[in-house]
Parts: C-alpha cells; structure tokens; sequence
C-alpha cells in the first residue's frame, strides 16, 4: 500500500479526572488516507480520547505525534491549526443561531471589523452544497430536529482544512438515507489522502467504512486489526470480552391479557406544517415501530402525545375515553413515559447528580406529604445502575461527565422509573453500545410483556425491524403505511418512507 | 458516632462533601473575624456578635429569599423596595388602628402580592426576570411614598417595636427569627419535592418542563417567597429604625444577592445551598461591622466589598473548572 504513511501516533495516554480513569494506557497509530475506527463499550475512552487529541483536554500522560511532531494542544484553536478538524459526539451548537452563523463560528468573514452577513451565508452555503448537505443555512438551529443539527455538527467540523478528520458517533441520530451523505463526505475525505478517526457502535457501518480497527476496553488499547482481518463477532467480543451470540432478545409472551380496548388510540392527528391525519391504535403489551426519515415528523407527533406540541385537530383516546393532553405532567399522569430523542436538552439536567435525574419525573413516588424520602430514592438509583449497566462512580455522580451512552441509559431509567403503562420511546438506544443494546432490547420486550404499550421511534432500520410487532412508516407528516413487521423488508419500508409508493 | 459501617461511611463522605463545599468561604469568614479581632479588641466579643447577628438579619432573610430566586436561575432586583412597601404597609395598618397582628399579615400578603407580580409578569409574558425587577424596583419604590407623599411614617405599635428591641431566651428576637427562618428554608430546599423541583427547573427548564413539572408556577411561587422574604426583612428594619421610611432597604438586593453568590449559589441557576447564603450573609455581616468599628469611610467600605465579592465568585468559578 502506498497511502501508509502514519500521521498520528499515540503511545502510552493516560487521562485521569481526578480519582476517576478515564483513559489507562492508550496507544493508536493513524495512517494517511484510511478510516480507523475506535471500538469499545460505553465509557471505554473513545470521547476524552478524541478530546485530548482537539485540544480540549490535556492527557494527564503519554505522547502524541502530529505528522512527524509533537503534539500536545492546549485549546481547539491550537489544534485545528495543527490540521485537526472533529465533529464532537454531543451537539455543541448555539440554539438562537442560524446554521450559518454556527457552521462559521469564530472563523465569521469580516469586513473592516464587522462581520459580513452576505459573505457568511455565501460561504456556508458553499460548503454545505460541497458536502452535499441538506441543510437550509439561514434555519435557526432551535427548529432544527436533533438530525438535522448532527448535519450542522458536521459541517461545522469540516469548515476548515484539516490533515486528520474525528467523527465521535456522527451517525447515533441518523437515518440511513443521511448516514449515506456522511459516508460519501468520507469517501472524499480518505481520496483526497486524509486520515479519517471514526467511532460509532454500529457495527455493520464499521465493517462497511473501516480500513483499520482499533478496540479499546475500560480505558486501555486491546488490539488494532484490519477490516478485512476480522468479523463483527470477533470484534465484538474482543470488545465486550466475551461472546454475543444474540442481537435481539427472543420475543416474549404478553403475560397481562390484553382487552380489546386499545390503551391507546389516535385517529386524524393533525398540526400544521409538522404532521397531517395521523392515526394509529396501540394495544397492551404491543410495541408499534415508528419509521421514518428526518422531517417525517416522527418526533413531532411523539411530542403532541405527550402535550408538549398541541395537536390542530384530531382525537386521542387512552382506554377508550377522549383525552385532552396539554402539558407533560398530565401526560405522565395518564400514565405516557416519554424517552425523549435529545438527552442534552430535554433529557437530563447535566449540572446534576445521577440520583436526582433518575427520579425526577417521578418525584410523587419518592416522596410522602411533601417531602421526598431518600431512602427509596437512593434504593431506585442504585436499582437502575445495575439494571441498566450504568457505568457511573457512585449514584451521585454528575451526569454531564458520564459518557454519551452512559448519559443515554439515565434517561432511559429516568421514565422506567415512572412505570409507564405508554411508554414512548425516541431513540432510545442513541449511542448506547452493543452488549448494553441487548441489555436494553431486553428491558423492553420484558416491559411489553407485563403489559406495558410501546411506541417505538427508531431511525435504525434494523433495530425497528427487529424488535417491533407491527411498524408505522411516516413520510412527509403523513402515515404511509401500518404493517406487521413479518411483512416488511428494509428494502419496503425505505420506499415508504421516502414516498416512492402511493 | 454510628454503629453501622455502612451509615459511618455514608456519614464521612457526607461530612466530606459539606467540607470541601463550604471550607473556601468558612476559612474566608474566619480569616476576617482573624484580621478584625487583631486589628480591634472590642471586635470579639459576645455583644459585639450579638450585634452583627442584628445586623445581617436583615440581608440575611431577603438572601434566602434571593437564593430561591437566583437557584431557579433568575434574579429578583426588586426586593430592596419590597422591604420598604412592607414597613409603610405595616406603619399604615398601624395608623388605621387595626393592631399587631392585622398589620403583620398585610405585610407579609403585600410582600406575597409584590412577589405574585413579578413571578407572572416573567412566567406568563416570558420576560427576562432583570427586565420585569428593574421595573418593579421603580415602581414599588414609588409607591411607598404614597400614604405620605415621601415622608417616613412613624406611627408604630410596641409590639411592632418590641421585634427589634426585645430578646426571648436570652437571644434577640430577630436572632430566633432568622434561625426559624433559615431552618425553614434549608429543609423546604434541601428536603421537600417543592426545593427539588426548584434545583430541577433551574438546571435544566426543559428537561423539568419534560418531567411534568410546572416551571410557571415554580417561578411564580418563588417569586413569592422572595417578597415574603423580603416582608420580613422590611418589618425588622422598620422596628429597629421605629419608623417606615421611604428610602429603607436602598441596595439591599445586592447585598442579598452578593450573600447568596458569596455562599455558592450560581447565578446560571441549579446550584445553591441555604447554608452556603448564611455563611454568605455573615460574611457580608462581619465585613460591615469590622470596618464601622475601624471607622473605615464608606466609600472605601464599598470598594472593599464589591472587591471581595469579586474574588469569591473568581475562586468559585476557578475551582468548578479544575473540577470539570
Ligand atoms: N469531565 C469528566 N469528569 C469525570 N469523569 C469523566 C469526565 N469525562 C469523562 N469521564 C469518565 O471517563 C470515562 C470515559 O468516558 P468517554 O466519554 O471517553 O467514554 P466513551 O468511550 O466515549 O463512551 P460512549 O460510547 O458512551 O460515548 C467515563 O467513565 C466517564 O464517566
Ligand atoms: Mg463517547
């Protein structure tokens, strides 16, 4: 091979916070022109080691090498200087900014000290045509659906020339269609002899993308391999430390009988320029799949269930009887749980221990005449961090300093914790890695089977496919179709969901 | 202390945090009361604090308040006008004849209906709550001069005037009134849903919003409180001064407001203790009373108070980032 020159070399990384490791000895060798993707299990290392290499964490040890140098940035303008572009794993936009104003940050073209409006959006505008972006550049972010500011995020991240490129799960909130866009940006990256770091946890886009692949577990290299060397299997377990046989849970039997009644039922759902008719019934111990692409309006109509976005028109019926949902809290009080698709935002109070985040939408059931009892707060946060494989120091940890996933499985504790009987779920499995994929999988065949409704938003195909008992394909606002998943292939539903059937 | 490892260890570790929280303004407020007991002998002396206890009562009362307020990510301005409508509400109710208790409780419900303003006004018309209390700072000052076209009323009640000047127990009352007031406040924050939902909603309003918490009438309740509080703090000065005047309590909110930052509170909203705002209202305190008794002029007194508070807020910030 021509292209192995190495332009990034690590050896020995070490990162601590204060007591806590969060990298022990890390070692990555990156070659000029190939995809090296980072593997490991959630809060293995792979986000502080990207932060270390763009300068916004220093390495507490270890050495770095940029093309030959020493590299050792101590802010992200010293590193991108160096010739290091990422686009970070959590969103790091400015909500009340157009996406032209954050693409640009902090590079604005001026003109004589001020910075030029017509020059800004031109400049964004051709990149974004360049990267083949779908992207309206004068769009406030804050109307943007979390895909679409992981778009933005990328753009943002190839706004300057760069020798490496860093993308830490750039596709946990895509589609496949936009995925697509992201590969072929890739593929450009790697012709024109750039290095590309990779993470993600979806293996078949690894093995699709990858020339190297290096695994890492609790913080420590394990070993690096080639693509071509290996399979998902072997690298799972290599990850993992141990074998998967299984991607999916085995389906259970419903244990509480279901009545006829649907525990949900939506007919003509409507709000201008977000969805139109929306229908659908849901029955106890059933998970109905949601599919569709970004824009679809998926999330929107999610959010009018659960009264944070009111419907125009249309009926919602919970056990049969017409409800009026205009807030969260009645909506919990009906018994609707809503894993929500933005953890940042809408999800977790960052600043916050891990204790108070699981237990605050359930704030009825910790407490007695007012005030909250520790006891049992404590005992359900415990109780969840095992269940769900929290990798956390205590329950008190801050849980703006657990890893992506991590931060993932406390949402996704937080509305167990509320013992829906609706439990929707937006992305619930965003960033969250394989073995704890399973894990979650597991939880919600479990929930199904004592009764509980799901309504499932997922934009990776597979996992609709493989988890839900019948599969809402939306398009355009609108529902395309409803069919039991036995009779739908990926290949189906993507016509659906693009539109292509009448 | 305990006969279980496992509370001993739950017991250290919490001793170990309220250590590590509050061990930068504690050894601040020593440092002080070290550098005034040496610089003056009278300085230390069991008067001498009784003494400045009387004097942060006042700030500290309206600091809890403020705490609520600045916790949910807010800001309240309006609350050194507040303590004088409540002295010329009080003084009015008195004149009316109508007795002690009577004017205590119109007080405290025209502090709650001050607050109730400014709560909606920011809830409902979504204004920033530094708009909406610049406002009312304005308007509520002038409305205390009203009844008397700007002059102090002194007609007061000797149970009225008894608050300021009495002890119950051998301590002031306002002493026994600020310690009821702040346990209080700390366990409504520190152990009630409504003090949880508080932390929630100023650390993320979505998310809380998300969980089914009403953050409108969050703010609007704390808003509440904060002119209660304020109440309070306006019916001790009036006692103490024997009159309403219509100029009590100027600037107050930034001595409230400097008590509660000094104590930890951040003013991005979510972190905050009613511990951290006492120790914060003593050292504001014993900063006052330490540089009265040196005969340090005021305007030097006012340097040296915004500088400390700078200083705090510096260490604070500094100390937050090592940790992230
Ligand atoms: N600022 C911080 N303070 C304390 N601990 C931290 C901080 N940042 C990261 N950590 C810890 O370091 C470990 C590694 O986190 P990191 O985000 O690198 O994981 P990751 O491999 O990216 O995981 P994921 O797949 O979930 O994104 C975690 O245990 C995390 O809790
Ligand atoms: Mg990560």
């Amino acid at each position: 091979m021509e292209h192995c020159d190495v332009v990034l070399h690590l050896t020995g990384v070490r990162k601590t916070f204060g007591p806590i490791v969060a990298l022990r000895h890390m070692d990555l060798t990156v070659r000029a022109g190939r995809v090296h993707t980072i593997l490991g299990e959630n809060g293995a290392g792979k986000s502080t080691l990207m932060k270390i290499l763009a300068g916004v964490q220093l390495p507490t040890e270890g050495d770095i090498t940029l093309g030959g140098k020493d590299f050792r940035p101590r802010t992200p303008q010293e590193a991108a200087a160096a010739g290091l572009a990422i686009v970070f794993q959590e969103l790091s936009l400015c909500n009340n900014l157009t996406v032209a104003e954050n693409i640009l940050a902090t590079r604005e073209p001026t003109r004589m000290g001020f910075i030029s409006d017509r020059k800004l959006v031109a400049q964004a505008r051709a990149l974004v045509a360049e990267l083949g972006l779908p992207l309206d550049v004068n769009a406030r972010v804050a109307d943007l659906s979390i895909a679409q500011r992981q778009l933005v995020e990328i753009a943002k991240g190839l706004s300057h020339d760069a020798r490496v490129v860093i993308f830490d799960e750039p596709t946990s909130s895509l589609s496949d269609s936009e995925a697509e866009i992201l590969f072929r940006i890739i593929d450009k990256l790697i012709a024109q002899g750039k290095a590309v770091i990779y993470i993600s946890h979806r293996m078949e886009e690894i093995m699709r993308l990858s020339d190297d692949i290096t695994v890492v577990r609790d913080g420590e290299y394990v070993a690096t391999v080639e693509k071509d060397d290996t399979t998902i299997d072997a690298l799972i377990a290599m990850m993992v430390g141990r074998r998967m046989d299984e991607i999916y849970p085995p389906r259970l039997d419903v244990v509480a009988s279901p009545s006829d009644t649907p525990v949900l039922s939506v007919s003509g759902l409507t709000r201008k320029d977000a969805f139109e008719d929306v229908s659908f019934v849901l029955k106890a111990g059933e998970i109905l799949g949601v599919f569709g692409l970004v824009g679809s309006g998926r999330s929107e109509v999610m959010n009018a269930l659960f009264g944070m976005l009111p419907p125009d028109t249309g009926r919602i019926e919970i056990d049969g009887a017409e409800v009026r949902i205009t807030s969260a809290a009645q909506a919990i009080t009906q018994g609707i749980g809503f894993v929500t698709e933005n953890r940042k935002e809408q999800g977790l109070v960052l600043s916050h221990g891990l204790r108070p985040n699981v237990t605050m939408a359930a704030l009825d059931r910790f407490s007695g005449r007012g005030f909250m009892r520790s006891g049992p707060e404590r005992a359900a946060a415990e109780g969840e961090v095992k269940r769900l494989g929290i990798r956390t120091g205590s329950i008190e940890t801050v849980t703006g300093t657990l890893s992506g996933g991590n931060q993932q499985k406390v949402v996704l504790a937080k509305w167990l914790a509320t013992r829906p009987r609706i439990l929707i779920l937006d992305e619930p499995t965003r960033g969250v890695d394989v073995g704890a994929k399973f894990e979650i999988y597991r939880i919600i065949r479990e929930l199904a089977s004592e009764g509980t409704a799901i309504l499932m938003v997922s934009s990776e195909l597979p996992e609709v496919l493989g988890l839900a008992d019948r599969v809402m394909i939306m398009s355009e606002g609108r529902v395309a179709t409803t069919a039991p998943r036995d009779t739908l292939t990926p290949e189906r539903v993507m016509t659906f969901a693009t539109g292509h059937v009448q | 202390m305990t006969d279980t490892t496992t509370t001993e260890t739950a017991g250290h570790s919490y001793l170990r945090a309220m250590i590590r929280q509050y061990a930068g303004i504690v050894l601040a407020l020593l440092a002080l009361c070290i550098i005034f007991s040496v610089t003056n002998d009278r300085f230390l002396s069991l008067a001498n604090f009784t003494n400045i206890f009387q004097q942060v009562a006042v700030i500290a009362i309206a600091a809890f308040g403020m705490t609520w307020v600045i916790l949910l990510g807010e800001i309240d301005l309006s609350i050194g006008s507040i303590i004088a409508v409540a002295g010329m509400v009080g003084a009015q109710v008195i004149g009316l004849g109508w007795g002690f208790v009577p004017a205590l409780v119109l007080t405290l419900a025209a502090g709650a209906v001050l607050g109730l303003f400014n709560g909606t006004m920011t809830a409902k018309l979504m204004l920033p709550s530094f708009i909406v209390t610049v406002a009312t700072m304005s308007i509520y000052r002038g409305l205390v001069s009203l009844p008397t076209g700007g002059a102090p009323a002194m007609n007061m009640d000797p149970t009225w005037i008894a608050i300021g000047a009495n002890s119950f127990l051998g301590l002031p009352i306002i002493i026994w009134i600020v310690v009821v007031l702040f346990l209080v406040n700390h366990i409504a924050l520190a152990h009630t849903t409504f003090g949880r939902k508080a932390y929630l909603t100023g650390g993320n309003r979505e998310a809380a919003l998300y969980s089914g918490i009403n953050v409108d009438a969050m703010k609007i309740k704390i808003f509440m409180i904060s002119g209660v509080m304020a109440a309070v703090s306006g019916i001790l000065l009036s006692s103490r001064l024997y009159s309403a005047q219509t100029n009590a309590g100027m600037s107050y909110e930034l001595d409230a407001i400097a008590a509660a930052v000094l104590g930890g509170t951040s003013l991005a909203g979510g972190v905050g203790t009613m511990v951290g705002t006492l120790i914060g209202a003593l050292i504001i305190g014993v900063l006052n009373n330490g540089m009265n008794m040196l005969s340090v002029p005021y305007f030097y007194q006012l340097i040296v108070k915004g500088l400390v508070i700078l200083i705090a807020v510096w260490l604070d910030v500094r100390s937050k980032q090592r940790q992230g």
